[in-house]
């Protein structure tokens, strides 16, 4: 019963944030729909008991990819309001919906039909953090590597893309150094 | 022997690709020596050939290679040398020969001097492949080979557009009457399996008369349109428009003879059919008084000998269609002789008088060209039919045939013939050589033709005069293949007045040509006098207005036709058409060219769009293929 | 009642939708972004609960590694979004149409 409602509330929030997110024109309040929406999602996984899952999705999602957002609107002149082309809005619409009937349908056809094997079934007994990290260690481990390494590569990418002056390099240069380059810069300022 | 045939067949082949080498440079002398060095060359194995059959020989068969060999049919590229293509090689190459050595005289001034060269050789090797061929299928090669040697030959000015007009009627006329000869070989391989004559022949009395009696007259269609009889006539006039040695080979001598000479290989066929050969023959007979009436007005002298040489096909085809081959055969021989003797005589006049072509501006040229009017007339006498010449022996003979097959009819006619011909032949001479020097009136000093030419042409006034005395050995050795028929009129009293009423027919005509053309009196008519104003006068000069009736009842319209289909069919219809496909497709590129506009939005909305359609398409299959067997059965009920 | 997986995909399904309309839809750039995790969110949804109800946990390390690999794509997005905000001015898509065939 109570999984019924959570989940009846829980889905009634999430659609209506991302649908604000969607057709907002605002894209401050777009960011703020979008958070909420995460939030809500870790719910879902909370309910499954995903638990590793939910709290994963909180810290990365809510925390890091919304973080990085919010950063990024800073940049931008988010004051203004977002234009939006006039578009037809049924073609949009029954597009997508057309669309994502199609995927789920395709993929869990197999699931319809009434043979299934677990390949990694769940464990009673343990806790979801647990086996979780049972299985991400041992039969995962190489994607997670690999997903360790992606996620290097992508933050020394950010730091490329959006650093300034990155050919200086002010660690290794001396004190003297360093004020010269103040006063060029002063020189600059003031002339 | 092989080499003979093989020698005789490509010498004037490799003539003629010898010359072509030259024909973009300027007239070199050499070229024409040696093309005519190679047409002797195949001459003197023609002869070999010749002797070597007259000696009772055996016939010389050769099959070079195959050309097709598909399913059923098979043609070989095959060369027989019988009697009858023996005397046909014989006449082709020699007046070849000496209309070569001609020519280099003859042509000394002209551009296109190496060019000519190359095409008379091109003439004949197609027309050595017609006669030494022994299929159809060669046969109607050469037949196209010297059809269209003999279009670039009187076209040869090219730049004077009557001359192009000229040649391009001759080769359309031609092909006109191909087709009948196609149909007619189409049949022949159809109702008896092969193209070679002597399968073809062999099969023949075998087939219903209906069904020959159909392919005599096609293949006498194609002959009338290569030996110009009536109604595809008028192309052989025509085509007096190119240089005169072209007019003493092809339109004298050798490709309107092909048509003769087809009937005579066919003789076979045309044995069983003997009611197509009277209609040819009855033809023949027609055509030989038409064109002798048309030359008894003409101003042209070229035109004058090509309507008798018209002429005389009639007969050959008289001979032919009442079953005397070897007779037309022999009327062949000797008329190749003394009408080229006449054109080439008339080449050296026209020379001489620089073009000019009616013999009313000329008169009394006897004194400075004593070796040409010596040479005409005598070869117009042998025309004429005057014993001892050849042309006796040829002539005098169809009329007996004529005469002894009980068509009286056509003997008259031809009777009649041989008058007129003897009169229009003479009118010439008379006006050429005798009377009044009327050519000082234009101011033309005329002078003799080279001396080497002159030397070149007796060849043939030698045989013109003895080629009778041949006739009893040729007879001897052509009956081995053609049916041996012996005409001889029974009663002794008629035969000897019949000959010698001939005779003195002939003598009579030729003797009122000279009184009326021969004298002082003869002017330069300019159209004032009764004789130009009379309605038959008209008729004969105008040709019966035939060439007026073709142009304004079938060509006129034709164009008519042709121009509707251009403009209406081919540029509405088609090329609508083609390019209504290039424009549908262009405007389809240029309309879904929008899908690139560089706008992310639009294109996700594509991709999107294009997901959906490939999802759909793979749910689509993929639940065909899960319910394959139910969907098989339901379509399999829909067949049944 | 009881809530079954069908429920759960349904709900993936309208989240979906939702995502790739706005996906279509939206002109900023930053906002095209939002809706690309709205769709990876609505996917996670159904892994999860396809997990649960089998009771296998492949569903749920395949939404980990969408997470992760989510996070990362961001990072870098945002990175060229800012690198073509300077030198252009603005992240309008209407602009941005220097691809056009």
């Amino acid at each position: 019963m109570f999984e019924a409602i959570a989940f009846y509330l829980f889905a009634f929030l999430t659609i209506v944030m991302f649908y604000i997110t969607v057709t907002t024109s605002q894209a401050l309040y777009a960011l703020t729909a979008l958070a909420a929406g995460m939030i809500f999602i870790s719910a879902f996984f909370f309910i499954l008991g995903a638990d590793f899952l939910g709290a994963v999705q909180i810290i990365v999602y809510t925390g890091a990819v919304m973080a990085i957002y919010a950063f990024g609107m800073m940049f931008f002149d988010t004051t203004r309001d977002v234009k939006e082309k006039k578009g037809n809005k049924l073609i949009v619409v029954g597009l997508s919906t057309v669309a994502a009937i199609l995927v789920v349908l395709i993929f869990s056809a197999p699931m319809i039909s009434t043979n299934m094997i677990a390949f990694y079934p769940s464990i009673e007994g343990a806790g979801n953090t647990q086996e979780v990290g049972m299985v991400l260690f041992t039969k995962y481990l190489i994607p997670f590597e690999v997903a360790a390494v992606m996620l290097l590569v992508a933050m020394v990418a950010g730091i490329v893309l959006a650093g300034k002056k990155m050919d200086l390099s002010i660690t290794l240069m001396s004190g003297a150094e360093i004020e010269d380059i103040k006063k060029d810069q002063d020189k600059k300022v003031l002339s | 022997m092989e080499k003979y045939l093989y020698i005789a067949l490509f010498a004037p082949l490799v003539s003629s690709l010898f010359a072509a080498l030259f024909t973009a440079t300027p007239k070199k002398q050499f070229v024409g020596i040696i093309a005519s060095l190679f047409i002797f060359t195949a001459f003197v194995s023609s002869s070999i050939l010749l002797t070597h059959i007259l000696n009772g020989g055996e016939v010389v068969h050769v099959e070079m290679m195959t050309w097709m060999a598909t399913g059923d049919l098979y043609i070989p590229f095959g060369f027989v040398v019988d009697q009858v293509s023996v005397t046909m090689m014989m006449v082709v190459t020699l007046v070849s020969t000496i209309v070569h050595i001609y020519s280099i005289g003859y042509m000394d001034h002209d551009a296109g001097f190496n060019r000519f060269f190359s095409w008379l050789s091109a003439f004949v090797f197609s027309m050595m492949v017609l006669v030494m061929s022994d299929n159809f299928a060669g046969l109607f090669i050469g037949w196209e080979g010297v059809g269209l040697c003999s279009w670039g030959l009187i076209g040869f000015w090219f730049h004077k557009e009557i001359a192009t007009w000229a040649a391009n009627e001759a080769f359309i006329m031609n092909r006109v009457a191909d087709l009948g000869m196609l149909i007619g070989i189409f049949l022949v391989y159809w109702n008896t399996g092969s193209l070679q004559y002597d399968i073809a022949f062999a099969a023949m009395p075998a087939l219903e008369t209906s069904t020959l009696t159909w392919i005599g007259i096609f293949l006498f269609i194609g002959a009338m349109g290569k030996s110009a009889q009536f109604p595809l006539h008028t192309w052989l006039a025509d085509a007096m428009e190119g240089p005169t040695p072209v007019s003493a080979l092809i339109h004298a001598a050798t490709m309107v003879t092909a048509g003769v000479y087809l009937v005579i290989r066919s003789h076979e066929l045309y044995d069983l059919i003997p009611n197509v050969g009277l209609s040819i023959a009855s033809l023949g007979a027609f055509v030989a008084m038409f064109a002798a009436s048309m030359a008894l007005v003409n101003r042209d002298m070229k035109r004058i000998i090509a309507y008798s040489t018209l002429s005389q096909l009639g007969y050959m085809f008289v001979a032919a269609g009442l079953g005397a081959y070897w007779v037309a055969l022999f009327h062949l021989m000797a008329h190749a002789f003394f009408k080229a003797l006449l054109f080439l005589g008339a080449g050296n006049v026209m020379h001489a008088m620089h073009d000019e072509l009616d013999p009313f501006k000329m008169g009394g040229l006897k004194k400075p060209m004593k070796w040409t009017f010596i040479m005409m007339t005598l070869a117009s006498v042998a025309l004429a039919g005057i014993y001892p010449f050849a042309g006796f022996f040829s002539k005098d003979l169809i009329l007996e045939v004529a005469f002894v097959e009980h068509h009286y009819i056509i003997y008259t006619v031809l009777l009649l013939t041989a008058g007129l011909t003897a009169f229009y032949s003479f009118r010439l001479i008379a006006l050429i050589f005798h009377g009044e020097e009327r050519y000082k009136l234009f101011g033309i000093d005329p002078h003799e033709a080279y001396k080497y030419m002159l030397v070149g042409m007796s060849p043939l006034l030698l045989l013109a005069i003895i080629a009778g005395s041949f006739k009893i050995s040729y007879f001897e050795m052509v009956t081995n293949l053609l049916p041996e028929i012996e005409y001889h009129i029974h009663h002794p009293i008629t035969f000897w007045i019949m000959t010698i009423g001939t005779q003195l027919f002939v003598i009579a005509a030729i003797i009122f040509a000279y009184k009326k053309y021969a004298n002082s009196n003869v002017k330069v008519p300019d159209g004032t006098s009764a004789m130009e104003n009379s309605i038959g006068y008209k008729i004969l000069k105008n040709q019966y207005y035939i060439p007026y009736a073709y142009e304004e009842y079938i060509v006129k319209p034709y164009r008519e036709l042709s121009s509707l289909f251009w403009q209406q069919i081919d540029m509405k219809v088609v090329d609508a058409t083609v390019d209504g496909i290039a424009g549908v497709i262009y405007s389809t590129g240029e309309r879904t060219r929008d899908m690139q506009s560089g706008n992310l939005s639009t294109m996700l909305k594509w991709m999107v769009a294009g997901t959906v359609g490939l999802l759909s398409l793979a749910v689509v299959f993929g639940l065909a293929v899960r319910h394959s067997d139910e969907i098989f059965a339901i379509l399999s009920g829909l067949g049944a | 009642m009881e809530i079954g997986l069908n429920h759960y995909l349904v709900l993936s399904t309208i989240l979906f939708t939702i995502g790739l309309a706005g996906v279509m839809r939206r002109k900023n750039l930053l906002l095209l972004f939002f809706s690309t995790e709205i769709l990876l969110n609505s996917v996670n949804i159904a892994f999860a609960a396809i997990s649960h109800y089998y009771g296998d946990l492949t569903g749920q390390m395949f939404a980990f590694f969408v997470i992760a690999i989510a996070a990362s794509e961001v990072a870098v997005g945002l990175g060229l979004l800012i690198v073509w905000f300077k030198r252009h001015g603005n992240i309008d898509l209407e602009t941005m149409s220097s691809m056009r065939g």
